[in-house]
């Protein structure tokens, strides 16, 4: 179990992260279906708009499942941002995790690690929660 | 009368594996009881306490049921139902 990503993906998820700071944002990379590529790149709106909460809008969420299928794709990595604790998944995060699939990626932008940043990836599965190692590609 | 429902992949352990299965049932409670029946243990993953879970999203054709009265909301034959899990978390 690990995670591919390209440099370009996770400068773009980082930057996300500081522009919608203080509120998390959110977002996915897609790939064709199986091939636990991460491909595609696509940002969503945090419709909590909360620095300590995140989710799709519910109507993102259809239009996204139904793209997904129309492309025959499947959702690699399912990415928010903490903005004031450790890129681990929370609690809440663990109770909403729904896509046994996916890569869960966690970037935080805390103070005490600033400028630095992290970029940790997970797999939750029936609630428990295996870290991954990263590799980033250029 | 015969409803299409979608599956997401977290509950197809339910349905043997299968993307889309068929239901019937006038209101959603009635199609949910109805998928129980047949697929044991899928209705408990859909409800708690009577209401639809919080991170589970069910749209009738291209509809948040939230908006067509939840449980109560109506269904007609041909209708399609979607299940999808919420992405969120804190």
């Amino acid at each position: 179990m690990s995670l591919e990503i390209s440099r370009a993906f996770v400068d773009a998820i980082l930057e996300q992260s500081r522009a919608e700071y203080p509120d998390e944002c959110c977002g996915v990379i897609l790939g064709p279906a199986g091939s636990d590529k991460a491909l595609r790149h696509k940002p969503m709106l945090n419709a909590a708009h909360s620095p300590t909460f995140y989710e799709f809008d519910p109507k993102d969420l259809l239009s996204l499942y139904r793209e997904v299928d129309d492309n025959d794709e499947e959702i690699v990595v399912i990415y928010h941002s903490h903005t004031e604790t450790e890129a681990y998944p929370s609690r809440t995060d663990i109770s909403y995790a729904g896509e046994p699939g996916a890569h869960y990626v966690l970037v935080s932008t805390r103070k005490e690690i600033a400028p630095a940043t992290e970029f940790r990836s997970y797999r939750i599965i029936d609630g428990v929660v295996t870290e991954e190692p990263v590799t980033i590609t250029d | 009368m015969s409803i299409e429902v979608r599956i997401p992949t977290i509950l197809r352990p339910y349905t043997k594996d299968q993307k889309t299965v068929e239901a019937a049932g006038a209101t959603l409670s009635a199609v949910i009881t109805d998928l129980d029946a047949n697929f044991s243990g899928l209705g408990e993953r859909l409800l708690e306490n009577g209401a639809l879970r919080r991170f589970i999203n069910v749209y009738i054709n291209d509809e948040d049921v939230r908006f067509l009265g939840g449980l109560d909301a109506q269904i007609k034959d041909g209708d399609s139902i979607t299940i999808l899990p919420a992405v969120a978390g804190g």
